[in-house]
């Protein structure tokens, strides 16, 4: 039995267990942080990390194990009873709520807030305090991506918190923001916070924390210090292999397939960012890594060139032909092809069959339709022959796409549009939330199809995933795209630049 | 100071809030069921169930009062079994909302088989004594039943509950995102029952208006389409509470201008005239949905979707 | 402690399992309801549900199912069709108005003349006046993204006006010595709907509605067009991604089902009901919703609850004369139907777990 002595330690997790249908989330998870210490929280997508956090923020009840705070038992019910208790949380898909102010956002997240124009006057005050300047009367549609977390954690400051819980706080942030996040975070530990972080970029973890406790497969395979280890021993016991990063395609480039000149599109959602005067071409065999915070126009651009948003005609060449008035279908005649972000609902209908989902973007090109008629039989062997391609790991192509885990549909999704033979193909964020092993099948599958002459053009917040494959990296910044520069010799200085810097930042820390 | 053949203003005035209570008293209730984010299709079914009951209550105890809190309370039971479906069985909003209005209007007339050509027991005017005999305001503002002011008073509450209390806030944020709300720990299908509830209760006073004041008897298809009406003012009304007051007296006035040119024998056929107030509510949910800016801004985000907590 | 758990894959036996289960419930709960109202409730389910198929008058009634089943099937198909794209008709009651003036008019415009053609130009102007009812909310919706549940909806209050107004003045029978209502098609062979087999109740509504199932049926299985009103009605996004255009969707199934609903009304004024009254709506518009739902928005599924629903219509009139039992109980225990319907339907997405998973 392990040493259940509190003596300098906040929160300790003995023994936590969490399963769900079909999964077993945690097993046995057990840590400890002291006040004062940054803890990493280390795992790819699907290791239990998000599980174990709800747990102590009171979200989710562990089927078994202990957890103590401050040398006393702790179960929190609800949320509300974990902030009572001075546990704090930022999440990774923001809990704001667009239409409402900063003010009653931060309101909402407080057990006893006070007035609101005492809130608004603290809000001021704390986040100058900790270089995070804040509005407290603008609505939270209107901010950024990084403002927006500054609610969240302003939110969290407020409480004074013991131990503040982060969930991949830097996946919306410029390397500018991440270092003034970083500084921020000193301070809090400094003063006496608790930091638990939770990540899977490697070296941010040994720049910012003094332990680490690795999770795979929802166990807990080591603790170590972060500092005392290099990225890929810690990236060994995060995934338990070795990865080999993908070959890449050296070969010299073909002519321009896809040349975008000045598009401007207003965006379709209201609180989204419309496009400015976006210029840049691709060649046959190249890949165009596009950088950029999340909400910068990603989702637009990748709208305005699969068709879902049309523009002016000449906005959107292929191979010299404009397309830009043109819808999706027509597009796809004319050879580019498109993954969306969104896997359940934009790239696939959740509870459609594979073949159904085959045929959603492969109907055009693979020829299953006739004369108004689905041939259901060839649409079956479009599916399984992406199923076999990729290696998507499903009982057979009759299943809903929504039973898929989320490697095995993105595997599908990008299998579905790279297996139609494209002149051109646009991913918007190819990888987001699938496991490294899916993740580097996924990147490899996108070099090949370039090096068989498709123009690929990646969106992507992943900044390591674009200079593994790309050749050439632009970035997105308020909808207006930088222009594009040779990956090799580009520093992470320079590609901060590009997305923004540091907005609106201040560096007071470094005064 | 006449016009229209006849009809004196500050009678018309005077009729048309009276005329607005039954849709202002329904859309004051679905403004909070929606801001919660639940879209509740069966306003017309809880009124007229409101209306049977609430006349049947005052029939049976010859008590007004006991006829309003009996149309409340029967619109708020009906409005449970949408709660249940919806927030407990998960069923399809829009569904499950013409379900309610389909049975409310067969129940309804199965409920008040025994009380037609019945007169009900009247409500009083609230007596303002002298205040009542000022000329032309005293018409308008001072000769009133009670309801007509206690539905002013919940559109008043309900716009300060909204704005300044923290369970207004949470009502709100509930309807704006609820997955956010659920993960800052505030239970979404509680709030939302709740706001089921009220909505159903309010629904069910406005129907009880109408079977005990307005008309005042019990027919078969008393509402007459109210419940939809009052389904668009809260549209009309952007989801603001005092626009909603603003939006029934509009319709209140062209219902009670109608019903005055028809008696006044306007050379238009009555039944033009009969459907001009359903005409007008279309061309003002045009003119309201064409300004996208505006609906997108004040429309709940999570109107209609369902929520359940998966992990 | 109940819980509910999301099935990875929707239960197929649960999909077809459900309606007979809400069937039964309804059967339970309705039966409790015809208690309360003084009725044996074994007489009064064996009245509506059985003497009508197997009584001594079941000659009488078998025909009439047709008759009844006909308008709601025709009427839930077209309904269907948008149901499943998310397009949400419910003015179908007055689509069908509508069709049933615009086919009489055109129809009474011929009188008396004996030719061949005004039967089925009078089918076309049914069919258009649906659409063309139906157009109105279509169109503010692709214009003007108004809500198309409320403008429809409204749309039938306005049409019932319309019908006042068409049996009192325009289109009153010059010779019905002042009484509202049109000239009865009974007594105008031309343009009657008449029975094409006779004491069958088979009417040209009922091919009409049978044609409908078939031709849905084959849509919504093997043609494009099906695959795009399921993908817009569960993933509108993934619908935009397939190149689908929304406002197109919009326009085709508000017509459709108007269209249909329009015929619905022309083969009833035509046949059953033989002349345009006041009172001519009698609320298929409405529970043919039920109808849809209750098919599972299938159309085989529909033609079986449309049967159902017609017999429903039939044993309660059976009941109301053999048993006094109130007309409004019928409307009630329909509406009853599509909620334990609702209910029910939880069983084919979630799986009900009881107590504690460890």
């Amino acid at each position: 039995m392990r040493d259940l002595s509190h003596d300098g330690a906040l929160l300790t997790v003995e023994g936590v267990t969490k399963a769900y249908p079909g999964v077993v989330a945690n097993s046995d998870v057990s840590f400890r942080i002291a006040s004062g210490e940054v803890h990493a929280l280390l795992g790819e997508n699907g290791a239990g990390k998000s599980t174990l956090v709800k747990m102590i923020y009171g979200l989710v009840r562990p089927d078994a194990g202990a957890m103590t705070l401050r040398g006393a038992a702790y179960a929190p019910q609800r949320p509300g009873e974990a902030r009572a208790q001075g546990v704090a949380m930022v999440f990774q898909h923001f809990s704001l709520f667009e239409a409402l102010s900063v003010a009653e956002n931060v309101a909402l997240g407080m057990e006893r807030p006070p007035r609101m124009g005492r809130l608004a006057d603290r809000i001021r005050e704390v986040s100058t305090a900790y270089g995070l300047p804040l509005d407290p009367d603008r609505l939270v549609g209107d901010l950024s991506a990084g403002e927006r977390q500054r609610v969240e954690i302003i939110r969290c400051l407020l409480q004074e918190p013991k131990l503040l819980i982060m969930d991949e706080p830097t996946s919306v942030l410029t390397p500018q923001e991440v270092d003034i996040l970083f500084a921020t975070l000193r301070q809090l530990a400094s003063e006496g916070t608790a930091i638990l972080y939770i990540s899977h970029k490697l070296e941010e973890i040994r720049a910012l924390c003094d332990a680490a406790t690795i999770l795979r497969r929802g166990k807990v395979v080591a603790t170590c210090d972060p500092r005392q280890r290099s990225a890929h021993d810690l990236a060994e016991m995060m995934v338990g292999a070795t990865l080999t990063p993908p070959a890449r395609n050296r070969a010299p480039k073909g002519e321009v397939a896809l040349e975008v000149t000045g598009l401007s599109v207003a965006s379709p959602n209201f609180f989204g960012t419309a496009l400015r005067d976006v210029s840049f071409a691709v060649r046959k065999g190249e890949i165009l890594g596009i950088a950029g915070v999340a909400g910068n126009g990603q989702d637009e651009l990748l709208l305005a060139l699969s068709g879902e948003v049309r523009s002016a005609a000449g906005a959107v060449q292929i191979d010299g032909t404009p397309v830009g008035h043109l819808g999706p279908n027509e597009r796809r005649r004319a050879g580019l092809v498109a993954a969306p972000e969104e896997r359940l609902g934009h790239a696939a209908a959740p509870d459609m069959s594979l073949t159904e989902n085959a045929l959603l973007s492969g109907a055009v090109r693979q020829g299953l339709v006739r004369g108004g008629l689905v041939d259901w039989a060839a649409a079956r062997r479009f599916a399984e022959g992406i199923v076999a391609d990729y290696d998507v790991r499903t009982p057979g192509v009759g299943v809903a796409a929504r039973a898929l885990s989320g490697g095995n549909l993105q595997k599908f999704v990008v299998g579905r549009e790279l297996s139609q033979s494209p002149a051109v193909v646009i991913v918007n964020q190819p990888t987001w939330g699938v496991d490294a092993s899916a993740a580097a099948a996924i990147r490899q599958a996108l070099i090949d199809r370039a090096a068989l002459g498709a123009a690929v053009v990646v969106i992507s917040q992943d900044l390591d995933e674009l200079l593994e494959i790309a050749d050439r990296f632009a970035a997105l910044n308020g909808g207006r795209l930088s222009a594009p520069r040779p990956v090799e010799g580009l520093t992470v200085q320079e590609i901060g630049l590009m997305m923004g810097g540091a907005h609106d930042l201040q560096a007071v820390h470094h005064a | 100071m006449e016009i229209f053949g006849g009809i004196n203003p500050a009678i018309l005035i005077a009729s048309l809030m009276v005329a607005a209570v039954p849709i202002m008293l329904a859309a004051i209730g679905e403004l909070v069921v929606e801001k919660a984010g639940v879209l509740n299709l069966g306003v017309e079914g809880m009124m007229i169930m409101g209306a049977v009951c609430g006349f049947a209550a005052a029939v049976e105890t010859g008590s007004p009062a006991m006829g309003f809190v009996g149309g409340a309370l029967a619109g708020a039971a009906l409005s449970a079994v949408f709660a249940l479906l919806t927030q407990v069985f998960m069923a399809n909003q829009v569904a499950t909302g013409l379900a309610l209005t389909l049975f409310g209007l067969g129940l309804s007339s199965l409920v008040g088989q025994g009380y037609v050509g019945i007169k009900p027991p009247s409500t009083g005017d609230v007596p303002f004594g002298p205040l009542a005999e000022i000329p032309a305001v005293g018409t308008i503002l001072f000769r009133h039943d009670p309801m007509v002011y206690v539905s002013i008073l919940i559109v008043a509450a309900v716009w300060a509950v909204l704005r300044f209390t923290r369970t207004g806030l949470v009502l709100r944020a509930v309807g704006e995102n609820h997955d956010a709300a659920h993960a800052l720990g505030y239970k979404v299908q509680r709030v939302r029952l709740l706001a089921i509830l009220f909505g159903g209760a309010m629904a069910g006073l406005g129907g009880a208006y109408i079977s005990l004041v307005r008309v005042p008897q019990w027919t078969d298809g008393i509402t007459a389409g109210a419940g939809w009406i009052a389904l668009a003012i809260v549209v009309f009304a952007g989801w603001k509470p005092w626009r909603v007051l603003w939006g029934a007296y509009l319709f209140g006035g062209i219902a009670v201008l109608q019903l005055n040119l028809q008696a006044a024998g306007a050379r238009i056929p009555a039944e033009y005239l009969s459907m001009s107030p359903y005409l007008i509510t279309i061309l003002v949910l045009v003119i309201m949905s064409s300004d996208r800016s505006r609906a997108a801004l004040s429309a709940p985000a999570a109107l209609g979707k369902n929520f359940h907590a998966s992990r | 402690m109940l819980r509910l758990e999301k099935r990875p894959v929707p239960s197929r036996f649960w999909l077809w399992g459900t309606p007979v289960l809400a069937v039964m419930l309804t059967m339970i709960a309705g039966g409790l309801m015809f208690a309360a109202l003084g009725k044996n409730p074994v007489v009064a389910i064996r009245t509506i549900f059985w003497d009508p198929l197997f009584g001594e008058f079941a000659w009488y009634f078998r025909g009439q199912l047709l008759v009844k089943a006909a308008p709601l099937i025709l009427i839930a198909v077209g309904l269907s069709l948008g149901f499943r794209a998310g397009i949400w008709n419910i003015g179908a009651e007055g689509q069908y108005i509508m069709g049933a003036i615009f086919g009489a008019a055109v129809g009474l415009a011929f009188y008396p003349a004996d030719l061949w053609i005004v039967f089925p130009l009078m089918v076309v102007a049914g069919a258009f006046g649906g659409w063309l009812w139906a157009m109105i909310p279509a169109i503010l919706r692709t214009r003007f993204r108004t809500n198309e549940i409320l403008v429809s909806l409204l749309l039938v209050y306005v049409a019932q006006q319309i019908l006042a107004s068409m049996a009192l003045d325009a289109l009153r029978n010059p010779e019905g010595g002042g009484f509202p209502g049109s000239r009865n098609f009974g007594s105008y062979p031309a343009a009657a709907n008449e029975e094409i087999i006779a004491g069958t109740g088979m009417h040209w509504g009922v091919v009409a509605a049978f044609i409908a199932v078939i031709a849905a049926h084959v849509l919504m299985q093997r043609h494009i067009l099906g695959f795009q009103i399921r993908l817009a009605g569960q993933a509108p996004r993934a619908a935009r991604f397939a190149g689908v255009n929304p406002s197109r969707l919009v326009v085709l199934c508000m017509g459709l089902s108007g269209g249909l609903a329009g015929l619905a009304g022309l083969f009833e004024v035509t046949g059953p009901a033989g002349q345009i009254t006041i009172d001519f709506a009698s609320g298929y518009g409405f529970t043919a919703i039920i109808v849809a739902f209750l098919g599972r928005l299938e159309p085989v599924g529909i033609l079986l609850a449309g049967l159902l629903m017609a017999l429903t219509y039939i044993g309660g009139e059976n009941a109301a004369t053999n048993l006094g039992l109130p007309s409004a109980a019928i409307q009630a225990f329909q509406g009853m139907l599509l909620f334990f319907l609702l209910a029910v339907d939880l069983l084919t997405n979630f799986r009900v777990r009881v107590g504690r998973l460890a």
